[in-house]
């Protein structure tokens, strides 16, 4: 049987692994290669690796960490953050990332979507997309790591990514991300039941429970978690422990 | 010496880093005197059937890979190429497994299948040591239906083929070189066969 997948997210920045709340205030967390080895043994079923500050001059740096990554690690890893044409994705791919995650330059060219899926195949094209729930109680696409709002509904736009070729989404909830206060159940379960692709629910993860509660009520096929883990708040064998005697289906 | 077969399909450097870390050496080649003079060879991917198969005619790697003696281990692409047919592009495939490759149909389970499922009805020396239901990383669309040459089942939407053989020729459905110690036991056990 299908597994749910638990995924620890790496945020880098100048090669370090970094964490903030609600974007904000970010802070080291340490080594990405050896939390990188360190979970791929606990059993994380995933990794990916976002690349927060992927500015040109710094791209040369992610895909020497690529190498190293996949060097040492036997899970299958994302990375993203800048990427914006069909040449990042191949550089990327080449030298060992099993997928890689869009956001910002998708939005501003959905093109770049059908033209990775058709190249690479839609198994390696992440839609990531920022989300944010407004006064109006509809969920809306943020870009450019949350920082500008756009009018677009996100719903609407994870339906056009996934009709052009996007394999799976990796929905982030800037209302709950860094409020250790549980995932955004309602729009993860919208997505995840209107979308034939894979959902990665991530955002607001803080306690065992929250992670049962995106898989049962949010039909998240997998959940994306940063701080808990890095922090050792959570060890992922008791999470997938706990989530094993709750009749959820894990790999252990 | 393994050679990894290098065609217009991706992948294949987790391939070879995965051979690394369990101590063997590897080249990724599409040299026919290396891959013919290869203890091992190894046909891996992810792409497209009719794309690949279409590469692989023109450079005559169709012709060279069923002339191979020596133990082969097609991954992912490389075991739906292995087979008569497949349902992607209507592709004709080499023909070396009895069985054909459809793709998953299912109104309720998604397409691909992504992540990690389990695998059982172990028949082959690639499984030795290896624990009953092992959980393995697999990403695809199509299957291969079960025949008499299925070494191993999984089940997703219907049991299928996870993993064939016949002959020198193995291959497994899902990714070994990314299934973590469970995967790396499979390509330690395909290295070891004389």
């Amino acid at each position: 049987m299908l597994t749910k997948r638990i995924i620890p997210c790496l945020d880098i920045r100048d090669g370090r692994t970094v964490k903030g709340v609600n974007f904000e205030n970010i802070r080291d967390a340490g080594d990405p290669v050896e939390l990188a080895l360190l979970y791929s043994q606990q059993g994380a079923d995933e990794l990916v690796f976002l690349d927060i500050t992927a500015t040109v001059e710094k791209r040369k740096t992610l895909v020497e960490l690529v190498k190293r990554i996949a060097a040492n690690i036997n899970i299958p890893f994302t990375v993203g953050g800048g990427i914006s044409t069909v040449e990042d994705v191949a550089i990327l791919l080449q030298h060992g990332a099993d997928k890689v995650s869009v956001n910002t330059a998708a939005f501003k060219n959905p093109e770049l979507i059908a033209d990775l899926s058709n190249r690479f195949g839609s198994q390696c094209v992440v839609l990531a997309i920022d989300t944010k729930k407004e006064a109006d109680g509809e969920w809306y696409v943020y870009l450019n790591g949350g920082r500008t709002k756009t009018d677009t509904k996100t719903i609407d736009w994870a339906r056009q990514a996934v009709a052009l070729g996007a394999g799976e989404i990796l929905l982030t909830s800037m209302n709950n991300d860094g409020t250790k206060a549980g995932f955004a159940v309602d729009i993860t379960l919208l997505l995840s039941t209107a979308l034939p692709v894979p959902v990665i629910a991530s955002g607001g993860a803080g306690t065992m429970e929250h992670f049962k509660e995106i898989f049962l009520e949010g039909s998240a096929d997998a959940a994306l978690a940063a701080s808990i883990f890095h922090y050792k708040e959570i060890g992922i064998p008791e999470l997938k422990q706990y989530l094993s005697a709750q009749d959820i289906s894990i790999r252990l | 010496m393994i050679a990894i077969i290098k065609y217009n399909a991706g992948n294949v450097q987790s391939v070879q880093y995965a051979l690394q870390r369990i101590g063997a050496t590897a080249v990724v080649t599409d040299d026919f005197d290396i891959i013919r003079k290869a203890d091992k060879v190894i046909f891996p991917g992810v792409g497209h059937a009719q794309s690949a198969m279409q590469y692989l005619r023109e450079k005559g790697l169709d012709q060279l890979l069923l002339s191979l003696q020596q133990p082969v281990l097609g991954i992912c692409l490389g075991l739906q190429l292995m087979c008569k047919h497949s349902e992607e592009g209507n592709t004709d495939c080499l023909g070396i497994f009895d069985t054909d490759v459809k793709l998953f149909s299912s109104a309720e389970l998604k397409v691909p299948q992504i992540g990690w499922n389990n695998i059982y009805s172990y028949k082959s020396v690639l499984f030795n040591g290896l624990s009953e239901q092992a959980f393995m990383y697999t990403v695809h669309s199509y299957y291969a239906a079960l025949c008499n040459e299925t070494v191993a089942m999984t089940d997703y939407i219907v049991p299928f083929s996870a993993a064939l053989q016949k002959d020198n020729f193995y291959a497994v459905q899902f990714h070994p070189e990314k299934s973590g110690t469970a995967g790396e036991t499979i390509l330690k056990n395909f290295i070891q066969i004389p």
